[in-house]
């Protein structure tokens, strides 16, 4: 206690928040990057993640772990899908036409699943081993809330190994800071992308289902955070796994601070930060100038 | 890919804009449709009035989108700002005056309009589109909060695009102004990312670029979705995100667009005969 505000639950509850953040935008910065790509559609895969996850646990009587896993698969398939049909086309088109296009499947989606399931919340029920709380030593929390920032953190680490150290990795990074150069020294652009739109996906699924007993799940999702996913995105800077991380962090915390203790003008305050951020340096936080 | 107007100067918009328009005969229908549903459809006036409103929104995003070539997510601000403004001064019982109200009701929206368009306008892409969208979600919060809040910043900037920016605001001021008289009352939906995201369906179904695209735009939309969002909510929903994939997809110019290119093939045809 410091203050009387303790400092120990407000960090672990806003990285908590911020671990779900990042799950869910990462894909989306990756994919802005490497492409161009205006995916305005990007929390939409994660909320039909979250549903499949929902819905495996459910009627299929899957564990939490296997169900994570079967939707992360399916949103991912389905997204290599989606990319290659229609997503290719839109490629070289005007930002216009990528932010029709991408709303457009955020309304059939909002539509598809509440004629499918209906317009309420679908809750998610936490296997025993993850409710209660766990002694850490100096305190104790909620035992989800470690879970998540335990899992977001391996994940983060992970995706920036492979990002810095695997062959794939280094395309994707060539192919974001010069696509023409790295198309002329041989790289398959095209299945960089599809490969690169469905681990996005994936992963963006995974969060749909890890964040639902946070930021719930019901059919107005993916413009409901749209906002909160895209600053997190345009705070961390185009295609970088760290800076996608330590934005997330950022405002997962200060959101949770704010929120706590001032639930008025919490948001307006994020969203002004956001401003100023944005126009003092247009690439973000942590992005490199172009 | 619709191939329409793929060069920039082939862009009617351009086009439009290197000549003096000329008024032509058949540029009175639209008024004289106005007028004559006046008489004809008497128990429709509140809808009429709605499409009014819409068409004069579609024009100010269509002003800033069109003709400006500023992608924009934000600009049910100015709708709002204009719609708040005649709502307080009203509730207040300061100003009640209708017309007055109007002016500034499009003065308050000019006001943001070049306050934010200074700013922001120094950026493009996507930086830009997420500008007026956290702009329009302060604002959201802000009014939520019944606070407000203005700022400025100096810097060079494009003066034109700014003053387009600022009339754009201006008319989507008064369009709001005019929804808070016809409604008698104001909430948050008038800034919200669903009215944004409507308005700019409505420009870009009827054509963006063009003088009549937001009026046909609005027409159909309106009469559509006052019909069939009441039968089917969900379907209407539906209906709408399939449309913005296919003019996304295939008519990248809208209603008008196909127009002008049956009008091409057609006088092609004329003139090979």
């Amino acid at each position: 206690m410091i203050f009387g505000i303790d400092v120990a639950s407000m960090a672990l509850g806003g990285m908590a928040a911020g671990m779900i953040l990042f799950i869910v935008s990462v894909g989306l910065s990756v994919t802005m990057g490497l492409m161009g790509f205006v995916n305005l559609a990007h929390g939409a895969f994660a909320m039909v993640g979250g549903y499949v996850i929902v819905h495996a646990m459910k009627s299929w009587g899957l564990p939490f772990v296997p169900a994570l896993a079967t939707g992360c698969l399916i949103i991912a398939a389905a997204s290599i899908v989606l990319e290659r049909l229609l997503y290719t086309r839109l490629y070289r088109a005007p930002e216009l036409d990528q932010v029709l296009f991408t709303i457009g499947l955020v309304f059939i989606t909002i539509a598809a699943v509440t004629v499918l399931v209906g317009p309420e919340n679908q809750p998610l029920t936490l296997p025993s081993w993850l409710q209660g709380q766990v002694d850490l030593g100096f305190t104790t929390y909620r035992t989800y809330s470690i879970a998540l920032i335990v899992v977001g953190s391996a994940l983060a680490l992970g995706l920036w190994l492979g990002f810095e150290r695997t062959r794939l990795g280094a395309q994707i990074r060539a192919t974001v800071d010069n696509r023409r150069m790295a198309e002329a020294v041989g790289i398959n652009i095209d299945r960089l992308f599809t490969l690169t739109f469905a681990v996005g996906s994936g992963i963006a699924a995974l969060g749909g289902g890890l964040g639902a007993e946070f930021l719930g799940l019901d059919p107005q999702y993916p413009l409901k955070y749209l906002v909160y996913f895209l600053i997190v995105v345009a705070v961390g800077g185009l295609g970088r796994i760290a800076g996608v991380f330590c934005a997330a962090l950022l405002i997962g915390v200060l959101d949770f601070v704010l929120k706590k203790y001032l639930p008025q003008g919490g948001t307006l305050f994020i969203y002004a930060l956001t401003i100023l951020l944005l126009l003092w340096r247009p690439q973000g936080l942590f992005g490199k100038a172009s | 890919m619709s191939g329409v107007a793929s060069r920039p100067t082939e862009h009617p918009a351009a086009l439009a804009l290197a000549h003096r328009h000329r008024l032509r005969v058949w540029e009175a229908t639209p008024w004289l449709i106005a007028l004559a549903v006046y008489f004809a459809f008497p128990t429709y006036l509140a809808f009429a009035t709605e499409v009014l409103i819409t068409i004069l929104f579609a024009i100010s995003l269509d002003l800033a989108l069109g003709y400006a070539g500023i992608v924009t997510l934000g600009h049910a601000v100015f709708f709002g700002v204009g719609a708040y403004t005649v709502g307080i001064l009203a509730k207040q019982g300061l100003w009640s005056e209708p017309i007055t109200g109007l002016i500034l009701a499009g003065g308050a929206a000019a006001l943001i309009g070049l306050a934010s368009g200074r700013v922001l306008l120094r950026t493009s892409g996507l930086t830009l589109l997420m500008l007026t969208l956290c702009t329009m979600a302060l604002f959201e919060e802000a009014a939520n909060m019944a606070a407000e809040l203005t700022g400025g910043f100096d810097g060079p900037v494009n003066t034109r695009l700014v003053t387009c920016y600022v009339i754009s605001a201006a008319i989507a001021g008064i369009a709001g102004g005019l929804w808070a008289q016809a409604n008698a009352y104001v909430n948050l939906s008038t800034l919200s990312l669903d009215r944004a995201a409507t308005v700019l369906i409505i420009l870009v179904l009827g054509g963006h670029g063009r003088l009549y695209g937001a009026f046909v735009g609005a027409l159909a939309y309106m009469t559509l979705s006052h019909f069939l969002s009441q039968l089917y909510p969900t379907a209407w929903q539906l209906g709408l995100g399939l449309l913005l994939v296919i003019i996304a997809l295939f008519a990248r110019n809208g209603i008008c667009g196909l127009g002008e290119t049956l009008l091409r093939r057609i006088n092609r045809k004329a003139a090979a005969s």
